[in-house]
């Protein structure tokens, strides 16, 4: 028998606590969609996608409503478009993205991932045009989300990339700077690319994934931060973390029903569960306070660091457990936008770049949802995205940045962006020029730890 | 298959009739019934079997969430596995 204090327990996660699953993502192989015409694979890609994702948003409804679970997103990865750019060359790959676009707003999903490209070694065919469409794809479409790999501990930081990324990333913005340079917000640079992530902006159904797959993203800041509020003060860091893998194994396990029962509906089969603890920008469904509930006066002061490694380690170990196949990012993601907590530390003086760089070494994901100056310079963005790339590369993890240039306002203004993607305050960078480093090129040599032979 | 019907609201007259006729009407038969009032509040939890429903689940959240929004309850149903999966290993 149920016992009721675990039913009033799961229903106030619910009402109270923001609990829900972030997202059901379909991944799905676009590789058979590979045409030399882009108007025939454009055909195939949009027939594809309509056909194999035409329940998902009410498999995920369906399966919300029968189990009193919130799903907040529906969304869909698919192969890299570069991958399908290289065998037509003399075309723009925006037709792609305006396919993808298309078959998105067909099938009803939130977001589609994968107008991406893997060069952290380099540039294979459709690569470069691609990298160069990015700004007019993510401007001239509403649904599409974009990601570059740009190192990997095998391989190395391809800087070449790293440089035109940031102009790539400026670029996003200005074309978009009437609409909150929301364009940036939609394109993500990743060193350690995971082919399973679920999560936006940076999904896409990697070549080494079956030709349609089920990942889920679970959620919970809320949950972990109430139930850390119950601790006595006097409990020391141990019980802390106990108390998080507790909660952790419970989010975990509804989303390790989700995923198996939207995989048994759909009749995919099922990939992972993403663990990661991402915010909302809704009260309270936060990291940062997280964090402050272990007794931090503010997200970003000293001690900062240390309480984010111990809480993104005890959600993996409690979640692990909970669900069959673990992927994804699997972490406490730290997007400045999208977490209330982390906004007023941004705002108060509290969190500052440097302190989110350090974050970065021991979460999950990366400088996420960051608002920059205007005026920053491409080479500035390319140091950023080589210093967060080397984190990730050296400690063989996920890194990522996000970072939105608000072009034409300054340091101490606000972009709003609005929904789950919130609002940031426009924080302070180093304007000390990295140029010729940027500008130098090459490769820098994967780290001895990819060694492992 | 098993369903758990939560419903919390300020205590009224009826509250059990009105969601044990749904069950009735929907063919869902009543396992066990938990209530309590604290205050003036009503909280209630009850096990109704839905293997036995004549329609499908979400259209019997439905009609429990149209007889919620019109009497001001809170009613929350969930199927048994969420509770199973969560809390046992």
């Amino acid at each position: 028998m149920i016992n009721t204090h675990d039913i009033l327990e799961t229903i106030n996660m619910i009402d109270n606590e923001n609990l829900d699953v972030r997202t059901i993502t379909m991944g799905i192989s676009l590789l058979d969609c590979i045409d030399s015409d882009i108007h025939k694979a454009c055909t195939k890609v949009y027939d594809k996608i309509c056909s194999y994702a035409e329940n998902l948003v009410k498999t995920g409804e369906d399966i919300s409503r029968e189990y009193g679970i919130p799903i907040v997103n529906k969304r869909i990865a698919v192969t890299p478009i570069a991958m399908l750019a290289g065998a037509c060359p003399t075309t723009s790959p925006v037709h792609f993205a305006k396919a993808l676009d298309r078959a998105a707003q067909t099938v009803g999903v939130n977001f589609i991932g994968g107008y991406s490209a893997l060069v952290h070694k380099g540039f294979g065919p459709g690569d470069y045009g691609l990298i160069e469409s990015i700004p007019e794809a993510l401007s001239e479409t509403g649904f599409v989300c974009s990601s570059v790999n740009i190192g990997s501990t095998k391989a190395g930081i391809n800087m070449d990339a790293v440089k035109k990324m940031g102009q790539i990333v400026k670029a996003a913005a200005e074309l978009t700077a009437d609409r909150d340079c929301i364009g940036a917000a939609k394109l993500v640079v990743f060193c350690n690319a995971p082919e399973d992530n679920p999560f936006m902006a940076g999904a896409f159904h990697g070549a080494g994934e079956p030709d349609c797959v089920i990942n889920v993203g679970v959620s919970g800041p809320g949950v972990v931060r109430a139930a850390i509020a119950k601790a006595a003060p006097t409990d020391d860091i141990t019980a802390i973390a106990d108390i998080i893998k507790k909660t952790a194994f419970k989010i975990t396990r509804m989303g390790q029903l989700v995923a198996q029962e939207a995989s048994r509906r759909l009749c995919v089969p099922f990939g992972i569960v993403d663990l990661s603890l991402a915010p909302t920008p809704a009260i309270g469904d936060s990291v940062a306070d997280i964090l402050e509930g272990m007794g931090l006066e503010q997200c970003g002061a000293h001690g900062t660091t240390a309480a984010l490694a111990l809480l993104n380690d005890a959600v993996k170990k409690g979640g692990v457990m909970a669900s069959s196949h673990v992927g994804g990012l699997s972490g406490a993601f730290i997007p400045v936008s999208e977490d209330q907590g982390m906004i007023a530390a941004a705002k108060s003086g509290a969190l500052t770049l440097n302190k989110l760089e350090a974050m970065t070494a021991v979460c999950s994901v990366g400088l996420d949802m960051i608002v920059v100056p205007g005026d920053v310079t491409p080479e500035i963005i390319s140091g950023i995205i080589a210093d967060e790339a080397a984190i990730g590369m050296v400690n063989s993890k996920t890194t990522a940045v996000r970072l939105i240039p608000a072009i034409g306002r300054k340091a101490g203004e606000e972009l709003n962006f609005g929904g789950l993607l919130g609002k940031g305050p426009i924080m302070d960078i180093n304007t000390k020029s990295p140029a010729i480093f940027v500008n130098r090129g090459g490769r820098i040599p994967a780290p001895l730890q990819s060694l492992k032979n | 298959m098993k369903a758990v019907v939560t419903v919390i609201c300020k205590d009224m007259v009826g509250i059990l009739a009105k969601i044990s006729a749904i069950c009735a009407d929907k063919g869902a038969n009543v396992l066990e019934v938990t209530q309590s009032i604290m205050q003036d509040m009503f909280a209630m939890i009850m096990m109704i079997d839905i293997s036995t429903c004549n329609v499908p689940f979400s259209a019997l959240t439905e009609e429990f969430e149209k007889v919620g929004d019109q009497l001001g309850l809170k009613i929350h149903v969930m199927h048994e596995d969420v509770f199973n999966s969560m809390h046992r290993i």
